[in-house]
């Protein structure tokens, strides 16, 4: 279980979070909306440790982490993979020796364990054949796919899904969020999905919550998140969290 | 006045807090070499971009060093009827100065700015945020390497550098404007002590550390922007190239 606590962060002289609480479900997926430059991928980072909250408590199971370091945040890491936003792919490795690189370094699996494993989950993402290629020679949304086997090879307790279908064109994004869905009903591992596919994640998700001016202004059951009456919160699930992105908003 | 007094506090404080954080970055780097896993083949791939690759622009540099120190020397000496000692001119200035100094300034603007680059695109393209995601610590993984791999290839580039000047000096020296060979070379010989080569090959060691150590962190410390990463790139170059002159003129007042 990851548990936040009234967690606030000042970034750039900005308030980007302003007392969220919020607490994910234990093996369940969970999606967090909202406004593009609201702090989602910020929210993201807090929950393994990227960003130290300047007010407030993240916890994962019975373990405070914010104020971790070294050894034993590594400790809580080794349980969690992310994807993030813009990939992160390592430029100096291919394609497989970026998916290849956590099973090597953190697991320390042997080499024909590893060919085997990253070899399905690159046809998984639909990148079979790709695996000698270079991050800078795929496409943005190869390079997401990459990034998102290189997460799920790890089969970890706990993934953090950074926007990823993001930049896919719709086929793909289905093929990617049925892979998703599949994998988690496999492993049944702890989800935290942020995602601008609405209504779609309506579909996939077992809990909804919305960011807002810092704050979780709502959580629930995907049924129920629908049926949200507020009007600001049903106005951005309707029109589809597209057309209310403010210019002035846009990422980095 | 006071507002004077207080920017000037502020830039101190800035400046005390930045070196604090040079320091531990050292510190902390030098702290990670020594435990394990030991990349080897990271080591080599770094030695084999800060030594080979830098190579051509050292060897070029060196030869023209060495051209006009044999230029610049025998005309100097010949005015003392001592064209003879031309040899130990030019390999003394190559060995305690401008092997060391130069080598590792050309290196500086070859490979140390890719180092900066290299680690600020990192940076900023989250990868060593994501090393950080899978417990890796990117101190070990990123920048222990190329520590290694300028401690050991810096020194290097600089022995070729000497070799070649002196060649350099040779060919001007002796093919072009008549200085006998054999008095060239002799003169080397009886000019050069140990003590002399030690001190380049200390020199050699102390700049290789700056390089890596000042590169490094200006990409690690790199702000998140493209801006950001073209002043790190920068401030790289230029305070590398500062320190390392600075650093020479206190080890040379120290060995001599
Ligand atoms: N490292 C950082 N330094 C300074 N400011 C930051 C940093 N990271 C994010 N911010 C700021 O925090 C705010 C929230 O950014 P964040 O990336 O979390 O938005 P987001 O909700 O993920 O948006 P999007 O949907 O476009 O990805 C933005 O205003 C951004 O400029
Ligand atoms: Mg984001």
């Amino acid at each position: 279980m990851i548990k936040l606590v009234g967690v606030e962060k000042t970034l750039g002289g900005q308030a980007v979070l302003r007392g969220v609480d919020l607490e994910i479900p234990v093996g369940k997926l969970t999606t967090i909306i909202g406004k593009s430059g609201e702090g989602k991928s910020v929210l993201l980072k807090h929950m393994i440790g990227l960003f130290q909250p300047d007010r407030g408590e993240v916890w994962v199971d019975q373990v405070e982490i914010s104020r971790l370091r070294g050894r034993a945040l590594n400790e809580i890491r080794k349980r969690f993979a992310m994807l993030f936003q813009g990939a992160a792919l390592f430029d100096s490795l291919t394609v497989f020796e970026n998916v290849a690189f956590p099973l090597r370094e953190k697991l320390g699996l042997a080499e024909g364990d590893v060919g085997r494993r990253v070899h399905e989950k690159l046809e998984q993402v639909g990148l079979h054949g790709m695996g000698h290629k270079y991050p800078a020679e795929l496409s943005g949304g190869m390079r997401k796919r990459a990034g998102l086997a290189r997460a799920l090879v790890m089969e970890p307790e706990i993934i953090l899904f950074d926007e990823p279908t993001t930049g896919l064109d719709p086929l793909m994004a289905k093929t990617i969020h049925d892979l998703i869905v599949d994998m988690h009903k496999t492993f049944g591992f702890t989800a935290v999905m942020v995602s601008h596919e609405i209504p779609k994640i309506f579909d996939i998700s077992d809990w909804v919550a919305m960011l807002k001016d810092g704050k979780i202004a709502a959580m629930a059951p995907s049924e129920e998140f629908q049926r949200i009456t507020d009007p600001e919160i049903a106005e951005f699930i309707s029109v589809g969290g597209t057309v209310t992105l403010s210019p002035g908003a846009r990422r980095r | 006045m006071t507002q004077v007094i207080a920017k000037l506090g502020r830039t101190t404080l800035f400046l005390l807090r930045e070196m604090g954080r040079m320091l531990l970055f050292l510190g902390a780097t030098i702290a990670w070499l020594s435990r394990p896993p030991f990349r080897p083949v990271q080591i080599l791939k770094q030695l084999h971009f800060i030594g080979f690759k830098s190579s051509f622009v050292v060897v070029l540099t060196a030869a023209f060093t060495g051209m006009v120190l044999g230029l610049q020397g025998y005309y100097s000496l010949r005015k003392f009827g001592a064209e003879a000692a031309l040899g130990s001119a030019v390999a003394l200035s190559m060995i305690r100065e401008l092997g060391p100094v130069l080598a590792s300034l050309m290196v500086t603007a070859r490979a140390g700015s890719a180092m900066t680059a290299e680690i600020g695109i990192m940076r900023i393209t989250e990868q060593i945020d994501a090393l950080d995601t899978m417990a890796i610590n990117p101190l070990q993984y990123l920048i222990s390497p190329k520590f290694v791999a300028a401690l050991l290839g810096v020194p290097l580039l600089v022995a070729i550098f000497d070799v070649v000047g002196i060649y350099g000096g040779y060919l001007v020296g002796v093919e072009l404007l008549g200085v006998s060979a054999g008095s060239y070379w002799s003169s080397i010989e009886s000019a050069v002590e140990w003590k002399d080569v030690y001190g380049g090959i200390l020199k050699s060691f102390s700049f290789g550390i700056i390089i890596s150590w000042i590169c490094c962190y200006k990409g690690y410390y790199t702000r998140m922007s493209a801006e950001g990463l073209g002043t790190a790139t920068t401030e790289a170059v230029v305070l590398t190239s500062v320190l390392i002159l600075i650093w020479d003129y206190f080890l040379t007042s120290v060995l001599l």
